[in-house]
């Protein structure tokens, strides 16, 4: 209990995870929200790889981690900017008012 | 030792809280100031396992560009009013308990899969690793592996960021009406006789100006 194994930092990023998760599906506020569930989601992985190079003793993990922090600045910028596209073409990005889909 | 245990708890609780309150907050701004709080401890966990590069890189990248990029965009999309109404009775939200079912279901497979490699522990035995010097720094490690062996990877998330720039300007770029902007050919290709006229002004009654 008191020594920190590997197994504490994977319930830590597992409960992370699902978390961002549980945003996802739980939003009923703006897609800003869902954004920021994903990046909750990337961070949880990124625990998952570097305490799993640290206690394997391996740094890919820690390389692949900063390839995730890459793909997840781009994702963001990406997001945010049809996220300020659809706000200027429809003047609201609230969840339940996003259907012109009809999905 | 004990204090190591001691900060995990610490830090974790932070972070579960915190992770917690950036989907649960009323109000936008302070789920971005908890997804803030959530990195700058994740990456004092990083830190304090040992892994201090992507540690110090997480502080720079995600809380000084990533969340302040969020914090921006909802200032400007002004949705900070919108109050969060979940779980409070919409009238066709029976997509909340699929939703949580599905979550608990992730989150035990998850556990399933961190239990099983505590109890098959002969799966680390065998296991290709680069190693790490213990005697450098980390960040000396990383760098000795990034430029070598990933070099090609690397290079391909620098052209990842290029295209996520490039879309981010293309997207949000627009042209309105009635504004006046640059011309740089006509700029550059200005001539010295169309900015400059020599004129040979009459005594007593001088040049009048904006003919």
């Amino acid at each position: 209990m008191l020594e920190i194994t590997l197994g504490h930092y994977l319930i830590l990023a597992a409960t992370i995870f699902t978390i961002g998760v549980v945003g996802i599906f739980l939003n009923r506020k703006n897609i800003i929200v869902i954004l920021m569930s994903i990046e909750l989601m990337l961070l949880a992985v990124n625990i998952n790889l570097v305490s799993f190079s640290i206690y394997l003793n391996d740094l890919t993990g820690q390389i692949f981690a900063i390839f995730i922090l890459t793909v997840a600045a781009a994702e963001a910028a990406i997001g945010l900017a049809i996220i300020v596209i659809y706000y200027r073409n429809s003047g609201t990005i609230r969840v339940q008012e996003i259907n012109k889909l009809k999905g | 030792m004990i204090i190591h245990s001691i900060f995990f708890y610490i830090f974790s609780l932070i972070a579960i809280f915190s992770s917690i309150m950036v989907i649960a907050s009323r109000n936008t701004v302070h789920s971005v100031f908890f997804l803030i709080l959530d990195f700058i401890t994740i990456s004092c966990l990083f830190i304090m396992i040992g892994a201090e590069f992507i540690g110090m890189i997480m502080l720079i990248v995600y809380v000084g560009a990533v969340a302040v990029l969020f914090l921006f965009v909802v200032m400007m999309l002004n949705v900070s009013q919108q109050k969060n109404k979940w779980l409070s009775g919409e009238k066709n939200s029976n997509h909340i308990p699929v939703g949580l079912l599905i979550s608990i279901v992730i989150f035990f497979e998850l556990i399933i899969v961190a239990g099983g490699w505590k109890y098959k522990p002969e799966l680390l035995k065998n296991f290709y690793s680069i190693g790490v010097d213990l005697s450098t720094t980390n960040t000396h490690e990383i760098g000795k592996v990034l430029y070598t062996d990933y070099i090609h990877l690397f290079q391909l998330s620098g052209m990842i960021l290029l295209v996520a720039m490039i879309g981010a300007i293309v997207l949000t770029f627009r042209q309105r009406e009635g504004i006046k902007r640059q011309s740089y050919f006509k700029q550059i290709s200005r001539e010295r006789k169309e900015g400059v006229e020599l004129t040979d002004p009459k005594y007593n009654e001088g040049v009048k100006i904006d003919a």
